[in-house]
């Protein structure tokens, strides 16, 4: 009788600690396996990205449309060139969507976000978006602050 | 100075004995030889008092730990207005850190220290020499299933630490401080990946799980059979095994997380 | 004194069948050398014990024979095979003809009485519960506890412990028993009961023991020989009846008890008077 209320317990222990994993898993990282490597990658190329990292979210009005995949430094263009997964419900960009990257607060992390253009045709996968605005880097702001006020 | 070279060699060398030894018995009792189908039931055994019985602790401890990261996350990031950040933070804190960490530190403590108290006093009795002469090998019979025990016992509780933790954070952060639940659970969920966070952080649970329980049967196995002996020994279980946690935590973190 | 003194008529019972040979032992502790070439022969079928000054070694003795040491030069011969060139395996296998009650008892403290004497029986053999039921019944019959069966390790007397460890020796029918100072701190009641059962139970088992024992009546009545052993070395051996003529002083300083005599009653020590005039101990 004993070995049994100490077989039940350990069989007890061991399914919290599964569940316990299975909770860190969907809870609190958002695995989500539905979505993940069934999207479609479209491309993007910026002058700067800024401290843009993989991983960082691509949104569209607020709302994530997908994830930055990959960068790489374009060797022709000499552009940064960005990689991104958009899950595959969201199959309606239209082809002149302009892709700029923000800053979510005032030193929260960077993220892409996608501003709707008006053409009838939309983004096919492995196209690129031709409009974009690179990130905003501090320096340069001020740079060119202290350029007009000299000019003036 | 010939002296204290003397000493400092003798030192050396008897400590590469005992590590030699502690690999032999790590060797002996879990690589060599396959678990036989009679273990199972000793190892219920020792998962129930390795893992069971630390369950209380562990939990508690995740549920202060996490209602003080939430606490003191909000108050800091609310100086910074983006107090709906808590979540993140107290989820990479703990799933990366603390969870493992202070986890491995308790079952040091509560586990360890009893793995080697009884293994001690095993000896001490002559119950070790005892197996030995009816045939069986304790290493099988008494190190083995307490070693499996360990290597299963410490991510589990780890996990559970992480959830409870999160959990208490949320009850702070959440319940009582009025953040947003949405934010905060999303935006734990956009920060904490499951390969690179959960994963990476259960691989710590598991070396901290393998080092512990190994450092704890190795002192009992080895201790002076006497009482001053065995309270040495238990004493060097829960100091050796905190410092090889904390050293293996940073090279760990190291290797997973900075780019070196 | 280094002659061995079996004094007469050792050559006559020497003849029997040997189960056990120790020969040229040696061994040391770190520096300490503990056995100086040590030559024992122990018959078969008969109560041997092994008698000396505590921290002779004796112990020590009965796992070098049981292999769990390792011996720094000579040879222990039990059956026929050597045991110090045994591996792991072969060790526990020649090990199941061996019992040992050791001084403690070292009964499993996580099991009751019977699971502690059908554990033996358990581990190697496939016997069908019931028999084993049988055989532990029998063997607590024979040490006089079957009504003790179902009770923990920490809820018995010292005797009864050591009782209980006796049946769980014996519960595989071992060619040897090995006791390892059977007679220490027992109350006079259970140092009889013991006597009498180690006597009893070697006559209706046939099984060889061994005794490791300092103390002297108790081994005296029950030993068909004796070997003497102090200072790493056999200083006398014979029947108990020889043992008691023999003139050594060693022998008869053991055998009689007295306080004073080649083992000094004082270790060894500067100049009293000297060391007090010096005030202090010297370090």
């Amino acid at each position: 009788m004993r070995m049994r209320t100490m077989e039940i317990s350990v069989g007890f222990f061991m399914l919290i600690g599964f569940l316990a994993l299975v909770v860190l898993a969907l809870n609190v990282s958002g695995l989500n396996l539905a979505s993940k490597g069934a999207g479609y990658k479209i491309y993007a190329n910026f002058e700067n990205i800024g401290g843009l990292t993989a991983r960082a979210k691509v949104s569209m009005s607020g709302v994530q449309i997908g994830e930055v995949t990959r960068i790489r430094l374009d060797p022709q263009m000499l552009m940064a060139e960005v990689e991104m997964e958009i899950y595959p419900d969201i199959d309606f960009l239209s082809a002149d969507s302009s892709a700029m990257i923000l800053t979510s607060g005032l030193l929260g992390q960077q993220y892409i976000g996608i501003i709707p253009g008006g053409d009838v045709e939309v983004l096919a996968p492995g196209e690129f978006i031709y409009n974009t605005q690179s990130a905003l880097v501090l320096e340069d702001l001020v740079g060119k602050f202290l350029m007009n006020q000299v000019s003036e | 100075m010939i002296d204290f070279m003397q000493k400092l060699g003798h030192r050396t060398l008897s400590k590469l004995a005992a590590f030699g030894r502690s690999g032999q018995i790590l060797f002996q009792s879990v690589v060599a030889k396959p678990a036989p189908v009679m273990m199972f039931p000793l190892l219920i055994k020792q998962i129930y008092f390795v893992g069971v019985l630390s369950l209380i602790i562990i939990v508690v401890s995740g549920l202060f730990i996490g209602m003080v990261l939430g606490l003191q996350g909000y108050t800091i990031l609310a100086d910074y207005g983006s107090e709906e950040a808590v979540g993140q933070m107290v989820a990479l804190s703990l799933v990366r850190e603390l969870a493992p960490v202070v986890t491995a530190l308790l079952f040091a403590g509560r586990a360890g220290s009893a793995l080697t108290a009884e293994i001690g006093l095993m000896k001490a009795t002559e119950q070790l020499a005892s197996l030995e002469m009816i045939g069986v090998d304790p290493l099988r019979r008494i190190i083995a299933p307490r070693l499996y025990a360990g290597f299963i016992c410490m991510p589990l509780l780890t996990m559970i630490f992480a959830v409870v933790g999160v959990w208490g954070a949320a009850l702070v952060a959440v319940d009582w401080l009025g953040i947003y639940s949405g934010s905060y659970w999303v935006n734990m969920q956009q920060s904490v990946d499951f390969m690179s966070d959960v994963v990476n952080g259960l691989i710590k649970a598991v070396v901290f799980g393998f080092v512990v329980t190994w450092i704890a049967v190795y002192q009992g196995y080895d201790c002076v059979p006497t009482s001053e002996g065995i309270s040495q020994a238990t004493t060097r279980t829960v100091v050796y095994s905190s410092l090889a946690v904390l050293g293996l935590d940073f090279i760990l973190t190291a290797l997973m997380f900075g780019d070196l | 004194m280094e002659a061995v003194s079996p004094a007469t008529g050792s050559a006559s019972s020497m003849l029997e069948d040997v189960i056990v040979e120790i020969k040229d032992l040696t061994f040391s502790r770190g520096n300490r050398p503990i056995f100086k070439g040590v030559d024992i022969k122990i018959p078969r079928g008969k109560v041997t014990a092994i008698m000396g000054p505590s921290g002779t070694g004796k112990t020590t003795l009965l796992k070098l024979i049981g292999g769990q040491l390792r011996p720094d030069s000579g040879d222990i011969v039990v059956e026929g095979s050597s045991v110090p060139s045994l591996g792991r395996k072969d060790l526990f296998v020649i090990r199941e003809k061996m019992g040992m009650l050791f001084q403690s008892g070292a009964l499993f403290t996580d099991m009751n009485v019977f699971d502690n004497i059908a554990f033996p029986i358990r581990v190697h053999t496939q016997l069908p519960e019931e028999m084993i039921r049988d055989i532990v019944l029998m063997k607590l019959q024979a040490v006089g506890l079957r009504g003790a069966y179902d009770l923990m390790p920490s809820e018995l007397s010292g005797g009864m412990a050591r009782r209980v460890a006796l049946a769980r020796a014996i519960s595989l029918d071992p060619n040897i028993v090995m006791y390892d100072e059977p007679f220490t701190g027992q109350d006079p009641i259970a140092m009889g009961v013991l006597v009498n059962l180690i006597r009893r139970l070697n006559q209706a088992l046939g099984h060889t023991s061994i005794i490791v024992s300092h103390d002297i009546q108790e081994t005296l009545s029950i030993a068909d020989y004796i070997y003497l052993i102090a200072d790493g070395k056999v200083i006398a051996h014979g029947t108990p009846d020889q043992l008691k003529t023999i003139e050594s002083e060693q022998v008869r300083q053991f055998v009689e008890g007295l306080p004073d005599g080649p083992v000094p009653f004082h270790y060894q020590a500067p100049d009293f008077l000297e060391q007090l005039m010096h005030k202090g101990v010297s370090r």
